[in-house]
């Protein structure tokens, strides 16, 4: 039995890869780097709902198919977020990076993996407070255009406002969040003059390359996905898209320490995992 | 029978009660035993992990939050940190996601159990603890199913009983134990 369940585990390990490498060779979405057994799991997931005989079923539905496709590159997507996600990294931001922000005449922030934007309009809505806003540019990031539309929609179910008022409040918001939005049958949208300074686009971290220079890096709780190869490939990405000086914030449970670009940055906030760009002398 | 070198790390869930029935985990195993312990202990999203500085006190083991990409050491205990999935790699690293709950819950003693299973297959030692509710049940019969070992504590002695109980429904386990048994069990199954 035991020796069975072995196999079957590798020959499902095989078809796995098989189908991430059709989705590849198809469309040009790349998960060949992505951590295996989230990929493993997602993939699983969506067979048991597909009601398919085998995974190899799968991938013939993937190339004939692009609305499975579609289906598989959401599950692959990270659609968890809040606004106002871990308030502390968003209070170091206001109280100790922002004052860094005063003397630009112009910022440029890019929010690299931005999912449904939750965590953009949080960032828009602290800037606004903080008198920076009008000369901020946010590029806003997905590889998933069915999220990034989301994410230019900027609404969301009403029943989650609480959870992120909360959060406003922790990462000492000056007002209240309902500011921001108006109510519409069940959902909260919000304002368009959150949306002015702010571009959606998709870019992939995993194949596309540096479309700007910015001041600002925003990328969290998106390396964790990816194993060692691709994490440094994405940040030479921050790498090339901030001069010296330049600001890159990861998630809390992400760091740099093992990237060969370690040496380009200088811890500048470590508990909130903000780097600073070394200056070269 | 002989367990000489077969096991290679311990996994363990815990939910409400946990804490207690951890301590009491550590406070019995042997000074010299130092199979990788890694624990999902079900925690409020925003809680620092206090459990760390508590399970420190007990015993020689080093306990920390688990890292991303982190090889699981001998002589270490880690903790999945609060608010995030712990997965273990085929190369038993850890992957650290926020992916939905899973049985209402993140980190998930299932996604442990389950990537765990496949990982270190009949090297595994797997444990479920008190607790309120199912998880841990499939993960806990997939151990089993790849050959590793499946300890469950007693409804009996523990302070919430649904999660055991749910376990010992699930699969046939190896064990069902008061914690200080257990503690002696792995003590010996450690040496072999």
């Amino acid at each position: 039995m035991k020796k069975n369940q072995n196999e079957s585990l590798e020959n499902q390990d095989i078809e796995i890869r098989l189908l991430v490498d059709a989705i590849y060779q198809k469309y040009g979405y790349d998960f060949r780097n992505y951590s295996q057994a989230h990929v493993k799991r997602r993939i699983l997931n969506r067979f048991n709902l597909s009601g398919m005989k085998n995974i190899t079923d799968m991938i013939h539905e993937s190339l004939a198919n692009r609305k499975f496709v579609d289906q598989i590159l959401m599950d692959l997507s990270i659609t968890v977020t809040e606004m106002f996600r871990d308030p502390a990294f968003y209070k170091a931001l206001r109280e100790e990076i922002f004052p860094l922000l005063q003397s630009y005449p112009f910022i440029k922030i890019w929010h690299a993996g931005c999912s449904s934007g939750e965590e953009v309009y949080s960032m828009a809505i602290l800037m606004k407070e903080e008198g920076l806003y009008e000369r901020t540019q946010i590029y806003a990031t997905d590889f998933n255009p069915v999220i990034i539309k989301q994410a230019k929609d900027g609404v969301y179910p009403l029943n989650r406002m609480k959870e992120f008022s909360v959060n406003y409040q922790k990462a000492g918001g000056k007002g209240s969040l309902s500011d921001y939005y108006t109510i519409n049958s069940g959902d909260a949208k919000l304002l368009e003059i959150l949306k002015k300074n702010i571009v959606f686009a998709t870019h992939n971290l995993v194949t596309d390359s540096v479309f700007a220079e910015v001041n600002l890096v925003i990328c969290r709780n998106v390396l964790i996905y990816f194993d060692r190869y691709l994490q440094d490939r994405v940040i030479k990405l921050f790498v090339d898209s901030l001069p010296e000086g330049g600001l890159l914030c990861l998630g809390s449970k992400e760091n740099l320490q093992f990237s060969s670009h370690y040496h380009e940055f200088n811890p500048l906030i470590p508990k909130e995992k903000i780097y600073i760009r070394k200056y070269l002398l | 029978m002989t367990y000489r070198k077969q096991y290679k790390a311990v996994v363990a869930g815990a939910s409400a009660g946990g804490l207690n029935a951890l301590k009491t985990l550590f406070r019995g195993l042997d000074e010299q035993f130092d199979l990788p312990v890694i624990i999902v202990q079900h925690i409020s999203p925003n809680a620092e992990n206090y459990l760390i500085h508590i399970l420190n006190e007990f015993h020689k083991l080093k306990v920390r939050e688990a890292d991303e990409k982190e090889v699981p050491q001998n002589g270490f205990a880690y903790l999945a940190p609060p608010n995030y999935h712990l997965l273990i790699e085929p190369d038993h690293t850890f992957t650290l996601t926020i992916d939905e709950r899973v049985n209402y819950a993140r980190p998930s003693i299932d996604v442990l159990f389950e990537t765990a299973a496949e990982a270190y297959k009949d090297q595994l030692i797997g444990i479920i603890l008190t607790g309120a509710n199912n998880d841990g049940s499939k993960g806990l019969k997939k151990i089993k199913e790849f050959g590793g070992m499946a300890i469950v504590q007693d409804p009996e002695t523990a302070e919430v009983d649904s999660m055991p109980k749910a376990a010992i429904q699930t699969t046939v386990v190896d064990y069902i134990l008061n914690v200080e048994e257990i503690a002696a069990l792995l003590n010996k199954l450690a040496r072999g």
